[in-house]
């Protein structure tokens, strides 16, 4: 509602907004009294892409021709969207705990992940595994190759030409920019997912975790540490 | 189905090619020696995919280890350092063991 519509309104120049429960002050945002703040542009304000035409159409047309119905298409990106690094970090938790599922992983990460109830999609994902004198990182040089059916939509700095250019040229230096200084004597070997192959790192389980639960230790396995770009870490007590 | 030529640990150069058009045989690969690590699949060929045909036969696809030394002569870092690349056979020539 405007203030202008009240019928008490007081435009004395002093006049506090707070008395009537309004949290901030309309004379302080730096644009002219009166003006409004600008819009957040709508989904449909950017340009309409070829790849979104094409999208569309195909989409329109297997509706069309009853080869899907909108339901089965509406599920399917539920689906897609409801996945997140916290599978992965269930997978990592659970091979911590039980030698002979870490083995399952490390030969069919898609299996092992079936086992857990979870659905890692068609794509065969490789689960590479950190040791004390090997460290591991994934990168898709060629586009953003990424295990989305099993992590969920990959970070936007992975789909920058930066990081797919630099990491396997100088992964120590980029490693080190996200925070993660590795030694010389461990041995850090890049993984460009070039093929139909995705990857997922197994990180090492962290020091001071002995005995703890599976849903403890998952929870220290981010998105990060399933790329490689960060190790799982105990947090300080 | 064509049948996998090489075997794990077989050291194997990419070829130095470069032809138009869809490949996945990144740049910095090319012309460079490796070692295969393992098979990842066999695959219907990507470089006719892209352009509609089939792909068929299937191609066997390697998991090859480049030491970072070989694919950039100035690399600053340990020798043990690598890169891991999935390369589609067609690219791949054996080489001789230590070539």
């Amino acid at each position: 509602m405007s203030h202008d519509q009240e019928p008490d309104h007081d435009h004395e120049p002093d006049h506090d907004h707070e008395h009537r429960g309004h949290g901030h002050d309309h004379e302080s945002h730096g644009h002219p009294p009166g003006q409004r703040h600008p819009f957040q542009p709508d989904l449909e304000d950017g340009p309409y892409s070829w790849h979104m035409a094409l999208t569309d159409a195909v989409a329109d047309l297997l509706l069309a021709k009853g080869l899907i119905t909108a339901d089965e298409l509406r599920r399917t990106l539920e689906d897609i969207d409801s996945k997140s690094p916290a599978l992965g970090a269930r997978l990592v938790a659970r091979a911590w705990v039980d030698p002979a599922f870490k083995a399952r992983l490390l030969a069919d990460v898609n299996a092992a992940a079936a086992e857990l109830g979870i659905d890692a999609g068609p794509i065969p994902i490789r689960a590479v595994e950190c040791a004390p004198g090997e460290h591991h990182v994934i990168v898709c040089t060629l586009c953003s190759c990424y295990p989305r059916l099993l992590l969920g939509a990959a970070p936007d700095w992975y789909k920058a030409r930066a990081y797919r250019s630099r990491v396997v040229r100088e992964p120590r230096p980029v490693l080190a920019e996200f925070g993660l200084e590795l030694d010389p004597e461990v041995a850090v070997i890049v993984h460009d997912s070039t093929a139909e192959l995705r990857f997922m790192v197994l990180p090492e389980r962290p020091a001071g975790t002995e005995g703890w639960d599976e849903e403890r230790l998952a929870a220290l396995v981010t998105r990060d540490c399933l790329i490689g770009v960060a190790r799982p870490r105990v947090p300080a007590a | 189905m064509t049948r996998p030529r090489f075997r794990p640990g077989q050291p194997v150069r990419v070829k130095a090619l470069f032809p138009p058009g869809h490949c996945r045989t990144p740049f910095y690969t090319r012309g460079k020696r490796g070692r295969i690590l393992d098979l990842v699949d066999v695959e219907p060929d990507p470089e006719e995919r892209a352009y509609g045909r089939p792909g068929l036969p299937p191609v066997p696809v390697w998991r090859v280890v480049f030491a970072q030394h070989e694919l950039w002569p100035d690399y600053r870092g340990p020798a043990r350092d690598q890169v891991v690349v999935g390369i589609f056979e067609p690219w791949l020539e054996p080489l001789e063991d230590g070539g």
